[in-house]
């Protein structure tokens, strides 16, 4: 029963194909998975937004919205309907073909990102050997498609936004590579499908999650750190700093090309917590042996909603970094620490197994946090900054 | 010659053509990444997975984003009075035209050198590791060298005026 039920969606998709022809078979159980993909995500949308302005109505002590249906859930479909009928606005001076084009060079790189997410046992649209490596590839198409927002608007916030987003993401895109190919190393795969099954085992009750060793830990604290730069959520929102900016890359769109870019911004968010959970949380796998009854879906999607709400719960937590503060953190701590954690995760691999390996990967990995963090803190200037405007 | 072939020619030829056609230089960089985009298929197409994947990585990623800010950041992306063609246009273009004779010649006389594979070789990324790390070892660690040195030269750059204002 269990079994049938973990595979449930799998089987419905053979079912679904076997009554068509054998010469169309493969292509529309592709085409299943698509429309699958983009119908999930979207619904998920929906339902983070609600939690998200719920979840910072209560940090900041009030209701949230509460108007459209029973506690408010209905106010996504609201929102979708009001951004449809809104009138789409665009700049006379903007460059219309590139306006037109950035929100769907966005969205159309985010949603192939899930291509390759395994998200339950034999859930994978397209299980490719170079799966990370096709994942990294659709990241970093996404920048260009911020740019081109920001420039074809013909507006100076637009435009600052971009430019901070694109330096912002560059940066944060080399500790982001670097803590992941800590996992190549030890799985010894770039195929996502293999990683998650390199965790799918037990010691007692214990899974054998990439977590639960210390350059693991040390590897998915800054993948986490990266990955919230690479979205551009706070505390790294920088890009659309209401306070300086207006609404950064976006300012100039209206209706639904605004919402495409909010669709965009919360798809990559889930994609980045899809990654993070199969890369160090151990996909679909169980947290303990005895859960393992549990359908595989259910764990990943789990996850994955546990990762939103931390992505909720930082932002309305900490509060807006400053851009200088920002690219130090990314250069001078986060990407020394990652390198370290490489030569860390090659010292793991090598020492064998026994206790050794965790005294010695735990120690160096903490020596050179307090290190690195008590010189970055000795340098850092903290009084008020003199600003050069064009010397 | 497949008929997914042609359409991903005219694609990266297009973009191609219209990287250097267009007047406006933020324009050309996209249609630019236009044309690697479409080299990322075409590996794609071949089954070269891994040569695609860091086409786009590495094009689309890195270099696209770095042409565009070098354009952004030296005032060059208002179109000139004058045009946009180089007057000594014919000389570039014999000088293309000789570099492509060239190329081709070389690419078509070392067609007969090649073994003769009749089944689609299966390369996996696992295998082109091992080969980055055993055989290609030395030519891969000195164009990290190579790419180091590059950086620090950058910061170097970067720095010299700080210095001097202190």
């Amino acid at each position: 029963m269990s079994a049938t039920l973990d595979q449930i969606f799998v089987l419905l998709q053979h079912w679904l194909v076997s009554f068509l022809p054998a010469v169309l078979q493969p292509f529309v159980s592709v085409l299943l998975g698509v429309v699958v993909i983009i119908g999930l995500f979207p619904a998920l949308f929906a339902f983070a937004v609600w939690m998200e302005r719920k979840g910072l109505g209560r940090i900041q002590n009030r209701l949230g919205p509460n108007r459209v249906g029973p506690f408010g859930l209905l106010q996504p479909i609201a929102d979708g309907i009001k951004s449809l009928t809104k009138e789409d606005i665009v700049p006379l001076s903007a460059d219309v073909v590139v306006h037109f084009l950035a929100p769907l060079v966005l969205v159309v790189a985010v949603f192939m990102g899930f291509a390759v997410l395994p998200m339950g046992r034999n859930m994978v649209l397209v299980d490719m050997d170079a799966g990370l490596l096709f994942y990294f590839a659709m990241g970093a198409s996404t920048e260009l498609s911020i740019f081109m927002a920001g420039w074809s608007s013909r507006n100076k916030y637009s435009l600052l936004g971009a430019m901070r987003a694109v330096a912002q993401m560059i940066s944060y895109e080399v500790p982001l590579l670097m803590s992941s190919v800590a996992v190549v190393m030890i799985a010894g795969t770039l195929s996502l499908t293999k990683i998650v099954a390199a965790q799918n085992s037990y010691s007692g009750v214990f899974p054998h999650w990439y977590i639960f060793t210390p350059w693991g830990l040390a590897g998915f604290l800054m993948y986490v750190v990266s990955s919230m730069a690479e979205t551009n959520r706070s505390p790294f929102d920088l890009p659309e700093g209401e306070s300086e900016l207006v609404a950064g890359y976006f300012t100039e769109y209206s209706g639904f090309k605004f919402a495409l870019f909010f669709l965009g911004e919360y798809l990559a968010m889930f994609s980045i917590s899809g990654l993070g959970t199969v890369l160090f949380l151990g996909g679909w796998s169980a947290p303990f042996s005895f859960l393992t009854w549990v359908p595989s879906w259910i764990w990943f999607f789990s996850k994955l909603m546990m990762s939103i709400s931390v992505f909720i719960w930082i932002r309305g937590t900490l509060p807006r970094l400053r851009q200088d503060q920002l690219m130090n953190f990314a250069w001078k701590f986060v990407l020394p620490m990652t390198l370290l954690n490489l030569f860390v995760a090659a010292l793991w691999r090598f020492l064998g197994e026994g206790w050794e390996r965790w005294v010695i990967c735990s120690v160096i990995l903490l020596l050179a946090y307090v290190v690195l963090g008590r010189t970055g803190m000795r340098e850092g200037k903290f009084g008020p900054r003199r600003y050069r405007y064009a010397e | 010659m497949s008929f997914v072939f042609y359409i991903l020619a005219a694609l990266t030829l297009a973009g191609a053509l219209a990287a250097v056609l267009l007047k406006n230089t933020v324009h050309c960089a996209l249609a630019l990444t236009v044309a690697f985009a479409g080299l990322a298929f075409l590996f794609l197409q071949l089954d070269a997975q891994f040569a695609g994947f860091a086409q786009v990585l590495v094009y689309i990623g890195a270099v696209a984003i770095l042409v565009v800010f070098a354009i952004l950041l030296t005032r060059g992306s208002e179109t000139p009075k004058d045009g946009v063609y180089s007057r000594n246009w014919l000389a570039g273009l014999v000088i293309a035209a000789g570099v492509f004779a060239a190329l081709g010649w070389a690419v078509l006389q070392s067609v007969p050198g090649l073994p003769h594979e009749t089944a689609a070789p299966q390369v996996s990324v696992l295998q082109i590791g091992n080969a980055l790390m055993t055989r290609y070892v030395l030519p891969l660690e000195i164009v990290a060298v190579l790419l180091t040195l590059a950086l620090i030269g950058a910061v170097i750059v970067a720095m010299h005026q700080k210095v001097e204002a202190q």
